[in-house]
């Protein structure tokens, strides 16, 4: 394996990056029946091992420095901290009862956590590993996006069907922005210039002007010989130069490629049964998403979008998250 | 400050309160979806949106078993607890809901406690009823600007001949259940039935739904027997022993079947049925595997939550009828906060509308089919302990949306709204 990464290595030197990132990243895959993350190495496309952690891991998020794995065990009722190097579990943290999504300021703290059962949004300090802050929100607040800048929070709520734009020095919520049924994950543009939220129950994708808090447009997705109830977008991604968004289509089996200047759907890739999440390397050349009814992973080269690998994972992947080196 | 790091909770509690103050500031919004909330002033009141519940009581035998003892509140805590989610978020859109509950006696006038609830100023209101007077009921409200919502009668004759304009049903009827049930036996390669059914009216109801699901879906009953004996005290020092017989022999004898479909709405002798066939066969129907709209350990697509919070409210587990009635007031809610208005005319318009949709933890959208006024929702078929599976069943198709597989289907809709 090692001479493989090395002859990868030297083949990226000597002839430019080629259509399978060299660089070597770490994927981590939370299983949510099994209870695990898999880690795999972005190179080989291997599964390096498998990492027992709290019961039912959904949201996964590398902390900035990466040094540590942030795991939302919703049916543990705790955020678990899993230390990289040791992979142990060295602290819990504060989330609240079933913790489902979560999200980091790019200060590196704090750490931002839906409470579904409470309507509440739940900032911890990770440094003191104490809540700062609780901010009521809607009826099952689930998906949390950050702003670039750190300014904003955003918490989507699935029963009330809105993204809480709220303020992170404040903790005051700003807007609410009404949205397409359960909406269930919200994402900033690289550039923080617009929101995405994915609504699982109606089918769409909303982009919100980040600044103006209205929204652009609404996209709908419509993939060839599916019934319509069974595309429920979920996660998604959108380049870091902004002309590609990807959206995870769930039952449907799809990741939706949209054009992210026109709005326009470009292709419909096949991937494993119900995909949850997606995570790009950080070069983008790759984009992982979590099957969670296949119990893979698929790997889509993301210049040319292509799905080329599937990855067998531990039970009911859902959550993905990459290291930065 | 106490800590390095830590906002002390008297602060924290004001920035809540002034973040709430602000959000619920915002004037009223043109009727767009592209508004947000933003904060403008701080003084203005929000929107009222009164809900009325009317129950009217009926006579019940005592349940077979304990468990199935119904609660007080049955209904009526899944109201509550819907308006305290339209309240979460009326917040944030300025709307305040509030419910008012009428119980109504057994010979009390229903029509009466109706038309107090709507010159009160209730313009939806959700009713607990038997069919005829659900059908009184609406009839008494023909020329008024009110929204009936049936959240239990499931008579096939509501959403028929006798459908009317101003209701709509929340509650699933006979025919869906039996096809959600036939869709999963089917399935199951269980198509020869052994149907058993008890001599009240509502049982020939559900004998006439599990005879059209038969047909409907492709599978044959091969005999079909009456339970004529009416029901006396619901236990007697001797009765488990005289029904350890009783059971065995009123099952026998039939021709090979896979599967005992029981019709005994009242659950007189269906609940016996489990167990103590002649031939050991499964039983499904009013008792063993059912069709239901909820199921207390339902937790698929984010069901958890609802059950988490139902059950912290209420002290008690979710039921079909609690289900029922959220459904009604979230849909109100749903209308309200997407007109942003408190008003008939457009909180009408708009559920029966187009745009309607609403997430209901049954993994697609919940609507109202425009033909006859039925919340097009999954069933959940379940054991008493767990859910089985959620139909419709794959593979049973339909040229728009699966769901309308299960119960009437727009062409052979006899609904003429009046």
């Amino acid at each position: 394996m090692k001479a493989v990464r090395i002859l990868a290595a030297i083949t990226a030197v000597g002839f430019g990056w080629g259509p399978v990132a060299a660089q070597a990243y770490t994927v981590y895959v939370s299983n949510e029946k099994g209870n695990s993350l898999t880690v795999i190495d972005s190179d080989t496309l291997q599964v390096q091992t498998t990492i027992p952690v709290g019961q039912r891991p959904r949201g996964i998020m590398l902390t900035k420095d990466d040094k540590h794995v942030l795991i939302c065990a919703s049916d543990s009722d705790t955020m678990q901290m899993l230390d990289v190097a040791s992979r142990k579990i060295v602290a819990d943290l504060p989330s609240g009862p079933d913790p489902e999504q979560l999200n980091i300021n790019p200060k590196g703290s704090p750490v931002y956590v839906a409470n579904e059962d409470d309507n509440l949004l739940t900032a911890i300090d990770l440094n003191t590993k104490k809540v700062v802050a609780e901010v009521e929100v809607g009826v099952e607040p689930e998906g949390v996006g950050v702003s670039p800048d750190g300014k904003t929070v955003v918490v989507t709520s699935e029963t009330s069907n809105m993204a809480h734009f709220i303020d992170t020095d404040t903790y005051e919520v700003t807007d609410n922005v009404l949205v397409g049924q359960r909406p269930r994950f919200a994402q900033f543009t690289a550039d923080g210039s617009q929101l995405w939220v994915t609504s699982e129950v109606a089918g769409t994708a909303t982009v919100i002007d980040a600044k103006t808090r209205k929204i652009i447009k609404v996209i709908h997705f419509a993939v060839p010989g599916v019934q319509a109830d069974y595309i429920q977008p979920v996660g998604v991604r959108v380049t870091k130069d902004g002309t590609k968004a990807f959206v995870a289509l769930g039952p449907a089996n799809r990741v939706a490629v949209v054009n992210a200047k026109t709005f326009e759907v470009e292709d419909y890739l096949l991937v494993g049964k119900r995909v949850w999440q997606l995570a790009f390397t950080p070069d983008q050349k790759l984009l992982f998403a979590t099957n969670g009814n296949s119990n893979d992973v698929s790997v889509i080269d993301v210049p040319s979008l292509k799905v080329v690998k599937s990855i067998a994972t531990g039970e009911a992947p859902w959550g993905v998250t990459i290291s930065r080196e | 400050m106490v800590q390095a790091g830590r906002i002390h909770p008297t602060w924290l509690l004001l920035a809540v309160l002034l973040g709430f103050l602000l959000s619920v500031a915002a004037p009223a919004l043109a009727a767009d979806s592209n508004s947000s909330a933003r904060s403008v002033s701080a003084d203005s009141k929000p929107t009222l949106v009164p809900i009325g519940y009317l129950k009217q009581e009926v006579k019940h035998l005592i349940p077979l078993s304990r468990l199935n003892v119904k609660p007080e509140d049955l209904g009526i805590a899944g109201a509550e607890i819907a308006l305290k989610d339209n309240n979460t978020t009326g917040k944030f859109t300025k709307q305040k809901f509030l419910l008012d509950v009428v119980r109504v006696p057994i010979d009390g006038d229903a029509v009466a406690a109706l038309q107090k609830l709507v010159e009160s100023g209730h313009h939806f209101v959700l009713v607990d009823a038997p069919a005829d007077v659900l059908l009184k009921l609406s009839d008494s409200v023909k020329d008024r600007d009110v929204l009936l919502f049936n959240v239990s009668a499931p008579d096939e004759t509501l959403r028929q001949e006798n459908c009317r304009a101003n209701v709509l049903h929340t509650a699933p009827d006979l025919d869906m259940l039996a096809d959600a049930l036939a869709q999963y036996l089917v399935w199951k390669k269980w198509q020869r039935w052994f149907v058993v059914s008890g001599a009240f009216p509502e049982d020939r109801a559900y004998l006439d739904a599990v005879r059209r699901s038969a047909k409907r879906f492709g599978a044959k009953i091969v005999a079909e027997r009456e339970y004529k004996q009416k029901p006396g005290a619901r236990r007697s020092d001797t009765g488990e022993q005289l029904i350890q017989l009783q059971m065995p022999v009123f099952t026998q004898g039939v021709p090979s079947y896979d599967v005992l479909i029981v019709a005994d709405r009242r659950g007189n002798f269906g609940p016996y049925l489990p167990y103590r066939t002649w031939d050991p066969r499964p039983v499904a129907g009013t008792s063993g595997l059912r069709a239901m709209s909820w199921h207390p350990a339902h937790e698929q697509w984010g069901a958890t939550q609802m059950q988490n919070r139902f059950q912290r409210f209420a002290k008690r587990f979710m039921l079909p009828l609690d289900y029922q009635a959220w459904v009604a007031v979230r849909a109100i809610g749903e209308a309200a906060s997407r007109t942003h208005s408190g008003d008939f005319a457009p909180i009408n318009a708009y559920i029966r509308g187009d745009q309607f949709d609403l997430a209901a933890f049954k993994g697609r959208k919940v609507t109202f089919r425009k033909w006859d006024g039925q919340l097009r929702q999954p069933i959940i078929i379940a054991g008493p302990e767990l859910p089985v599976s959620t139909s419709p069943q794959q593979g049973f198709l339909h040229e728009h949306e699966e769901v309308d597989t299960l119960g009437i289907d727009e062409p052979e809709s006899k609904c003429k709204f009046k």
